[in-house]
């Protein structure tokens, strides 16, 4: 696919990499001559010099044939800006790197206009990744859709859990609610049906949504690591991101900020958490928080030095999952020999956020697929689609459609309301429905239901 | 610095070479000439040896860093000239070795000076071999390794590019370094079919025009005639090679920017008009200062249309001896042989866009004087030169300066006139080929003792490379380690 991306700073540079490994063409454009220079000498792309924010310069660079214009600079309304631009020069899709969540939450009403597919936030998906690790240390994969209302969590079940040896339609916990979707046995990957006998050692994928899925994983014995007390150290936007969502799934959160101000701002956006105004370097402060029986610490402050330091610390005097968060990533290797479990670059997320994007987005061109995964070592996709009005499959009861083998409906979103959906329900228009298949290439709805 | 990829990097030289040597070996058989033989042996052994040196030492990581770039660069034109010199050599018809390497230097570095007094005595095989040096050496092996090879030298092989490529800029006009080498060669190759297309069109026989194409293309200048391209005596032969000369001597992204229609573009690059101004100039001031010398005003235009064309692409053709023009029209002559052809192109030279760059930081300089506290930028089609793009301008004047005085110095050793000497370097540095005296268009280098002939092959490789690569070679920090 022909890219173009507009700034070459630490997210630009870090899309730009991902994307040039697996062979996109890709120009890229700066107003600096410097990080154009350095990005393109060290990676085989393009660079064009200049402000990507204008029409020239983005006609320059391509615009008008590429199929994605991703937009990373600094500034939100540049990004914005550099959006419209590229969809008058002629550019088929954007992304835009927006930061100020009051600015996400209004993109919609200008999606078209902006020719906008996805508005990134890096500090966001940092939090969602954190929050993922915290909440379900022990899932294999977890994948959201509806806008993460649902997700899909892979687990490996355990030789002594109750639904061993049972169909799955005879495992009635939270029936309705919980469905189990794909099934990876010995390299095997299954769309089960009701019939399908689970054993120990299956690798199952479920779709729920998440407070939901936890309690499933609980009463099957699945241990998820799920950790209830988290300490956050530093409270910037990323921990700020990552209180709301850990809160939401009912875990305490505290915040150590050494800012007073900011831990005002925090305490009146976070109710729900416990704000601590301190240095997060003072051993004593963080003992008598009580990190030695925190479940999670995540290590979010400005500095990668003090971030990691304060890793080593934690290591040593508690149990609790650590995650540093470090900007830096020319030292990876380094880090890998430290006392370190889990490291979070916020800006390589991003880039290969992207690029999980843009690899579902060159399968669904010319469908009306909203969103694409690979699942279970790319043998398996879950697609969701939006139901046309014109669609042949509204009205009918699931069980009394002919659907293809190693298919399955999963998921029913219908104006925010999740249905797990049963035999007995059906399908409207305007739905979002989701779709996990065998079978590649799905590009309608329609094409679910087989031929004879 | 990272020697294995260096090694890897000439192994492929070596099979391209192998393989390339091969047209000679089929012409053999056309012609039914035995001669075939030492280029099939030459090629066979250079692809095995080549083959050995990619398979034994694959370096373990790819990355190419700008130092061992510009080193792998610079000897892989010394060691393909090595190799494409063995079958000169081989079979006795250039029996000097330093003859036929100077030749095979000539060649590749697109300069086609020649130590032949007989070309007519060289077998075809030999004739299409050379020629078909300079259509290689004047697009590049490496561009050529980029096309086909892929990931080689890793993300960083724009520095390959840079260390081959001509111009103070050397940038990509498509994202991927592989397209854009294969974009650079498709086009090379098909102006390159357009003239041998128009060439046969006129009644050119086949192995004439083709030759001839191969040494235009490369703006090299060897001819398969002694008389080079007075042989072909028509207006329209004459004509053709002329043109394709000032088109082989363009920019290529011109054509780029053409193939993609941006056409305002195209027509903006400033270069492009300097070197129409400059062709115009010279070509109108030597019409006018030779016109009492030639029957009628069009043969004196068509002499020296012809004659700026081949000396400022750095071709070097010749029509006729030029010896007996007027002063002021061998000074012409002289200047446009150090001025050159485009960045970006098959040509030699010092480079029109250097030209530009520095006539326009004169200029600034000049603003200094006048308001010493002006603040200016100096701009290309439309776009500021970077600082350092003129401080390495000004350094490349400086060490083209250094070697043309260090090889003048060395070449008056051989006790020739003034003439001969000062324009044999001249044009060998600048890669044209033929000077002025005893070097002319009609003369050759055969003159010339062992010592002078290294010079000049120094002189040739340093200026198709650009200088820098060369002298890195030179340079003891390069080889250290860290």
């Amino acid at each position: 696919m022909k890219i173009v991306i507009v700034g070459c700073g630490k997210v630009g540079s870090s899309i730009a990499t991902e994307l040039n490994s697996e062979g996109h063409d890709i120009v890229v454009v700066d107003i600096d001559q410097n990080s154009v220079k350095n990005l393109s000498d060290s990676l085989d792309i393009m660079g064009i010099e200049g402000n990507g924010a204008t029409y020239d310069v983005l006609i320059d660079a391509g615009a008008e044939s590429a199929d994605l214009v991703i937009a990373a600079t600094a500034r939100d309304e540049i990004n914005l800006y550099t959006c419209l631009m590229a969809k008058a020069a002629g550019a088929k899709h954007t992304i835009a790197r927006v930061r100020n969540p009051e600015y996400t939450n209004d993109l919609y009403r200008v999606k078209d206009q902006l020719g906008l597919s996805m508005a990134i936030n890096p500090e966001l998906t940092a939090a969602v990744e954190i929050s993922r690790l915290l909440r379900f240390a022990g899932a294999l994969e977890i994948d959201a859709f509806s806008r993460g209302i649902v997700e899909l969590i892979k687990v490996a079940i355990p030789q002594d859990s109750l639904i061993n040896n049972k169909k799955i339609s005879e495992i009635d916990i939270l029936k309705g609610k919980v469905r189990i979707c794909s099934v990876e046995r010995d390299g095997e990957v299954y769309i089960p049906n009701g019939d399908f006998v689970i054993q120990g050692g299956d690798r199952i994928s479920i779709v729920s949504k998440p407070e939901i899925a936890a309690r499933f994983f609980r009463k099957i014995n699945v241990s998820i690591g799920r950790s209830r007390d988290v300490i956050l150290l530093g409270g910037g936007k990323v921990s700020y991101y990552l209180a709301k969502t850990l809160i939401k799934s009912g875990t305490n959160v505290k915040i150590i900020e050494r800012n007073a101000q900011r831990c005002n701002e925090l305490a009146e956006i976070l109710p729900d958490a416990v704000i601590i105004q301190g240095d997060c370097m003072d051993q004593n402060l963080l003992l008598s928080e009580g990190i030695e029986h925190a479940d999670g610490v995540a290590a979010l402050m400005d500095y990668d030095e003090e971030n990691i330091l304060i890793s080593l610390y934690i290591n040593s005097v508690s149990k609790a999952k650590i995650i540093t968060k470090v900007n830096n990533t020319s030292f990876d290797n380094i880090l890998d020999r430290l006392n370190i479990d889990c490291v979070i670059h916020p800006k390589n997320l991003t880039g290969e956020y992207i690029a999980r994007y843009i690899r579902a987005m060159q399968n669904t061109v010319g469908s009306n697929v909203e969103t694409l995964y690979r699942l279970n070592e790319d043998m398996v996709e879950a697609l969701e689609f939006r139901v046309r009005k014109s669609s042949k499959i509204t009205g009918i009861q699931i069980k009394d459609m002919s659907l293809k083998d190693n298919l399955q409906i999963i998921c029913i979103n219908r104006r925010g309301k999740i249905i797990i959906p049963q035999g007995s329900d059906v399908i409207m228009p305007d739905d979002l429905v989701v779709v996990i298949t065998k079978h590649k290439g799905l590009s309608d709805l329609d094409d679910i239901l087989s031929r004879h | 610095m990272n020697k294995r990829i260096i090694v890897y990097i000439l192994g492929w030289v070596l099979i391209i070479e192998g393989a390339a040597m091969q047209i000679a070996t089929v012409t053999s058989l056309i012609f039914n000439e035995h001669e075939g033989l030492y280029f099939f042996l030459t090629g066979a052994a250079s692809a095995v040896l080549g083959f050995l040196a990619i398979k034994v030492k694959k370096p373990k990581n790819m990355v190419l860093y700008q130092k061992a770039g510009f080193a792998a660069t610079a000897l892989s034109w010394i060691l393909m000239s090595f190799v494409g010199c063995i079958p000169f050599w081989a079979s006795g018809e250039i029996p000097s070795f330093i003859d036929a390497f100077f030749e095979t230097v000539s060649g590749f570095t697109t300069t086609g000076s020649t130590v032949l007094t007989n070309v007519e005595g060289l077998s075809n095989c030999m004739l299409i071999w050379r020629s078909f040096l300079n259509w290689l050496g004047g697009m590049g092996v490496i561009v050529f390794l980029l096309a086909i090879i892929p990931k080689l030298g890793g993300q960083q092989n724009i520095y390959l590019m840079k260390a081959e490529s001509p111009g103070p800029i050397v940038g990509k006009a498509v994202p991927h370094m592989r397209s854009y080498a294969a974009l650079l060669y498709g086009i090379y190759i098909g102006l390159t079919a357009m003239e041998l297309i128009l060439l046969l069109c006129g009644g050119m026989g086949f192995f004439d025009a083709l030759n001839t194409s191969f040494a235009t293309a490369g703006t090299g200048g060897f001819g398969i005639r002694n008389a080079n391209i007075a042989a072909y005596n028509t207006y329209y032969f004459q004509t053709v090679i002329a043109v394709f000369m000032l088109l082989f001597g363009l920019n290529f992204s011109f054509y780029i920017l053409l193939l993609t229609r941006k056409f305002k573009q195209a027509f903006r690059i400033e270069e492009l008009w300097f070197y129409i101004g400059i062709v115009v100039l010279s070509v109108a001031i030597i019409t006018i200062n030779i016109s009492s010398i030639y029957p009628s005003l069009y043969d004196a235009f068509h002499q020296s249309f012809f004659y700026v064309s081949s000396i400022i692409t750095t071709t070097g053709f010749g029509i006729g001896d030029v010896n007996q023009w007027p002063e002021l029209s061998k000074a012409v002559i002289i200047i446009i042989t150090f001025i050159g052809a485009t960045a970006g192109s098959t040509g030699g030279g010092f480079k029109v866009s250097r030209l530009l760059i520095l006539c326009k930081e004169v200029r600034k300089e000049f603003a200094l004087l006048v308001h010493p506290r002006n603040v200016k930028t100096v701009k290309m089609d439309g776009k500021t030169v970077d600082h350092n793009i003129i401080r390495s301008t000004c350094m490349f004047l400086v060490v083209y300066m250094g070697i043309f005085a260090l090889s003048f110095l060395l070449i008056s050793i051989e006790n020739k006139d003034f003439l001969t000497s000062f324009t044999s370097i001249a044009a060998n540095l600048n890669n044209t080929g033929p000077g002025l005296g005893e070097v002319g268009p009609v003369g050759n280098y055969a003159g010339f003792g062992i010592f002078s002939k290294a010079v000049l092959i120094f002189d040739m490789l340093a200026g198709r490379l650009e200088l820098f690569p060369l002298l890195l070679l030179f340079s003891p920090s390069a080889w250290k380690k860290a």
